[in-house]
């Protein structure tokens, strides 16, 4: 109990973003249609990449070999997250455009 | 003199940790912008640089202007550009050269990669944080958990979409998942309690991970086929979600946005998904499908094949054809194939349509990226609420590899698996002509009482041949 009243107060400012944020997320996102469902996920997935700036934090503050070693590949995996899923929701959406121009 | 030293260095510090923070809050705009174009197809792309741009210019101030309690900035340079450098020339290159038939694979890789980042930094966050601070400690618990099962369970999503791993179906499976997540969970209550870090919690920690691991791969393991959308977004919305819990430990709302916006979109379209299917989450993580209740019982009836020939003259004299593709559709790589059909139509002056269902395929939107591939006008496809009132004016229905989105069992037979289903009302019209493989059954393990309609015909083969005689028919008419 003692738990999550302390985790309530140190967090109270980062709790009322998450509360913002998830109807900030329903509004931007209840609208899009479907044709558009896997571009949107793929672009999300994408941005869930965030955590690319906790792994450099985490790496650049390392000292510690062991901690060096595992904030890089964390750091890896999440820039693969990122540039791999911003690359292909790119190349799928650049097919959705073609047919635009073309008529 | 010393203390005006002292100030100025102050006023450094904090202009360098302002425009840090000032620039976090750019790219969450980016980010919600981003998102935001991302409602229409003409502006879509548009939105995916928008957000892929606030991602680098978070990562670059980080980089240059992000210091630590005693004022240290980035060091380990060399670690973390290699790092970068490589992940992202590899990952730019995987998604570069990827089949787009491959797409779901793809995006259930990349989400796992997102969330062992996640539940790395997390991992390493317990170790660094004092013991005392229990609501740190439950934040990286908690992003340990989530994101190791979005990794682990995106893996196994992967495998199953490449078809190197199978499904589980077995009535245990339930069990073992309620189980672990009861020991997950009390590994988080015991590490709450926990006073002073010492080898044993060290080992604790190891446990606790490879439970989450566990939990990730047998949670997906007895989800099948055609409800893999609802998985692919569900363990989307996880690496989101797993992704706020660090931002968390770091106090950074960027991340906590970022990673709730990734949060709710994935929920939305599990949502979606389950409604398409009308199947609550929990009835499809039960995997309550598998092998099929004999309520139907001999539907039976005769099945009527169709040469590609007569099935070509069928087609060309209709003025409204309308196409029902499905995963088979995607199999067969027959995207182009349909598309030089549907041209080839057209030009015969039939107006040709496409009916999607929102679970047709293996991830959310599946057919309308395939389609979009092989350059069909997106405004040709519809979706199936729009589509169902046309059906009965509708002269050819062509089903490509769908089955139990066009079942009418879903419809007319209340003890039915898939009863309540919202399907595309293929039997409402004039002809149907359902290109299968074979006689095997959908993924529901369903018969479908389409296929013995007396206005129905069976082409049977693989859809891209099948799709080449037809056109080689139409064009010698």
């Amino acid at each position: 109990m003692d738990a999550v009243i302390q985790f309530l107060y140190a967090y109270h400012q980062e709790i009322f973003i998450v509360v913002l944020a998830t109807f900030l997320g329903f509004e931007l996102i209840a609208s899009v249609p479907s044709v558009l469902h896997t571009p949107l996920m793929s672009g999300a997935n994408a941005i869930s990449g965030v955590v690319i700036v906790g792994a450099i934090i985490y790496t650049g503050h390392a000292t510690h070999w062991v901690d060096i070693l595992v904030g890089s590949v964390a750091l890896f995996m999440a820039t693969l997250n990122v540039t791999g899923g911003f690359v292909v929701t790119d190349r799928m959406l650049e097919m959705f455009k073609k047919k635009k121009t073309k008529e | 003199m010393n203390e005006i030293f002292h100030l100025q260095q102050n006023i450094e510090f904090t202009t360098a940790k302002t425009i840090l923070e000032y620039s976090y809050l750019l790219s969450a705009v980016f980010f919600v912008v981003g998102l935001k174009l991302q409602n229409k197809p003409d502006t879509a792309r548009r939105g995916n640089l928008w957000a892929a741009a606030g991602m680098f210019l978070a990562s670059l101030m980080t980089i240059l202007l992000q210091t630590d309690d005693q004022g240290h900035g980035i060091r380990n340079l060399g670690y973390i550009f290699l790092s970068i450098g490589a992940a992202s020339v590899i990952g730019a290159l995987i998604a570069r050269k990827v089949k787009m038939t491959a797409m779901p694979q793809l995006v259930s890789f990349f989400n796992a990669t997102g969330g062992l980042a996640s539940a790395l930094i997390s991992f390493m966050g317990f170790f660094e944080t004092s013991l005392s601070q229990k609501g740190t400690i439950l934040v990286s618990l908690l992003g340990v958990l989530v994101g190791a099962v979005a990794f682990s369970g995106s893996m196994i999503a992967y495998g199953k979409l490449e078809g190197k791993v199978g499904d589980i179906r077995s009535g245990i499976m339930r069990y073992v998942n309620m189980l672990l997540l009861l020991i997950s969970v009390a590994f988080i209550v015991f590490l709450m309690m926990v006073t002073t870090h010492s080898v044993t919690v060290t080992w604790l920690m190891f446990g606790f991970l490879f439970i989450a691991l566990l939990y990730g791969v047998l949670f997906v393991m007895p989800i099948g086929g055609a409800d893999m959308p609802v998985v692919i977004s569900l363990l989307n919305a996880f690496t989101g979600i797993a992704a706020a819990f660090t931002g968390f430990l770091y106090a950074n709302y960027m991340m906590i946005l970022g990673g709730i916006l990734v949060g709710a979109a994935g929920t939305i379209l599990t949502i979606v998904m389950c409604n398409a299917m009308n199947r609550s989450l929990l009835n499809v993580i039960v995997g309550a499908f598998g092998g099929s209740s004999g309520v139907q019982g001999s539907e039976g009836g005769v099945i009527k094949e169709i040469q590609p020939s007569d099935a070509a003259v069928l087609m060309a004299y209709s003025s409204k054809v309308t196409v029902v593709p499905g995963y088979g559709l995607a199999v067969s790589q027959a995207q182009h194939t349909v598309h030089e059909l549907e041209k080839l139509l057209e030009s015969k002056g039939v107006t040709v349509k496409y009916a999607i269902h929102p679970v047709a395929g293996r991830m959310p939107g599946h057919m309308n990226v395939l389609l979009a591939e092989a350059d069909v006008d997106y405004s040709k496809l519809v979706e199936m609420d729009d589509i169902n009132p046309e059906m009965e004016q509708t002269d050819v229905v062509v089903v490509i590899g769908a089955n139990d989105v066009v079942n009418p069992a879903a419809v007319n037979v209340p003890g039915s698996p898939i009863y309540g289903m919202p399907i595309i009302r293929a039997d409402q019209s004039k002809n149907i002509i359902v290109m299968k493989r074979g006689m095997g059954k959908g993924y529901a393990g369903i018969e479908n009482p389409l296929f013995f309609l007396d206005q129905t015909r069976m082409l049977f083969g693989n859809a891209k041949d099948s799709l080449q005689k037809l056109i080689e028919e139409v064009k010698s008419l």
